[in-house]
C-alpha cells in the first residue's frame, strides 16, 4: 500500500503513465461528446414546457457537475499535499483551479442564457446561482494565490488552505435548491431516484456528463504534465525527454 | 430526428439564439482549455532545450 502511494507521488511515474492514458481519454471524450451533442441537439424530444431552449441542459448540468467535483478534487489534492508534502498532489491542485474556474464560468453563463427565455431574466439572486458565483470566486482566489508567491511550497500551502475552507460551499450549492425555495429547479439527475425525464432525454445527458469528465481528465493531465516538465527541469528524466524532443 | 429541416433546426422553435450562444461558448471554453497547455508545453520545451545546450556547451568548454 505505502509503496504504491509513493509511486503514485512520483512525478516521473505519473508523467509516463499519464502519457499512456491520455490518448484513450481523448478518444473517449471525443466519442462521447460527439454522440452526446448530436443526440442532444437533433434527436432528443423538446420539453413540453420549455420547448427547445431546454437543450442547454446538456451542457449546463455537466459543466456544473464538473465545477463542483473539480473543486472537491482540488481541495483533496491540496490536503494530500499539505499533509504528506507530495509534489504531485500540489501539481494536481494547481492544475485543477483554472480548469474548474472555466467550467464554473460555463455553468453560470449557460445558466444565464437558459434563464433568459425560461425565467425572463439573465440573472437572479437565487441561492443556487449565488453559491455558484461564490464557487467561481473561490477558484479565482486559488488561481491568484498560486501565482502570488515566488516560493512554490508557500503557494501550494496557501491555496490548499483556501480550497479547504471553501469546501463548505459545496454542500451549500448542492442543497441550495432544497433549503431555499427559489427559482432554480431541483436536481435533474440523482443517484437514488429514477429520473423524472424520459430515457430519450436523460440518456444523452448521462453521455454528455461522461464526456465532460473524460475531457476534464484530458486537460488536467495535459496541464499537469507541462507543470511537471517545468518543475522537474533539473532532474535527469526531464532532461532526457527534452533531449529527445529538441 | 426531431426536426423536419435544417432551418427549423437552426431556429430551435424560436430559441435558436440562446441554444447556439450556449453551445458556441462551450466550444470556445473547450478549445481554450486544450490550446493553453499545448502552447505552454511548446514554450517550455524550447526554453529547456536552449538551457540544456548552454549547459552542455559550458561543460565541454571547461
Amino acid at each position: 500500500m505505502w509503496r504504491w502511494f509513493h509511486k503514485l507521488g512520483s512525478p516521473k511515474w505519473f508523467y509516463a503513465i499519464s502519457g499512456r492514458w491520455l490518448p484513450w481519454f481523448a478518444v473517449a471524450a471525443l466519442l462521447l461528446l460527439t454522440v452526446g451533442t448530436v443526440w442532444a441537439l437533433l434527436f432528443a424530444p423538446a420539453d413540453y414546457q420549455q420547448g427547445n431552449s431546454y437543450r442547454i441542459i446538456y451542457i449546463h448540468v455537466p459543466a456544473a457537475f464538473l465545477a463542483q467535483s473539480g473543486y472537491v478534487m482540488m481541495a483533496i489534492a491540496g490536503a494530500v499535499g499539505l499533509i504528506w508534502k507530495m509534489k504531485l498532489a500540489d501539481v494536481m491542485a494547481k492544475c485543477c483551479a483554472p480548469i474548474g474556474a472555466s467550467f464554473t464560468l460555463l455553468a453560470l453563463i449557460t445558466g444565464a442564457v437558459w434563464g433568459k427565455p425560461t425565467w425572463g431574466a439573465w440573472w437572479v439572486w437565487d441561492a443556487r446561482l449565488t453559491s455558484m458565483l461564490v464557487l467561481l470566486f473561490l477558484y479565482l482566489g486559488v488561481v491568484a494565490l498560486q501565482s502570488a508567491f515566488t516560493d512554490r511550497n508557500q503557494a501550494a500551502r496557501a491555496s490548499a488552505l483556501l480550497s479547504l475552507v471553501g469546501l463548505v460551499n459545496i454542500p451549500i450549492i448542492k442543497y441550495s435548491v432544497e433549503w431555499w425555495n427559489t427559482l432554480h429547479q431541483p436536481a435533474s439527475l440523482t443517484l437514488t431516484q429514477k429520473p423524472t425525464m424520459p430515457a430519450e432525454m436523460w440518456v444523452p445527458l448521462l453521455i454528455m456528463v461522461a464526456g465532460f469528465y473524460c475531457f476534464f481528465t484530458v486537460v488536467l493531465f495535459m496541464r499537469a504534465r507541462v507543470e511537471l516538465l517545468d518543475r522537474e527541469r533539473r532532474t535527469g528524466w526531464v532532461k532526457d525527454i527534452i533531449r529527445d524532443k529538441g | 430526428m426531431y426536426f423536419d429541416n435544417f432551418s427549423e433546426f437552426l431556429a430551435m422553435g424560436g430559441h435558436g439564439l440562446y441554444v447556439w450562444i450556449a453551445y458556441g461558448l462551450t466550444a470556445v471554453i473547450f478549445i481554450f482549455n486544450l490550446i493553453i497547455p499545448i502552447f505552454k508545453r511548446k514554450r517550455i520545451i524550447v526554453e529547456q532545450t536552449r538551457q540544456l545546450r548552454r549547459e552542455e556547451l559550458h561543460a565541454s568548454n571547461s
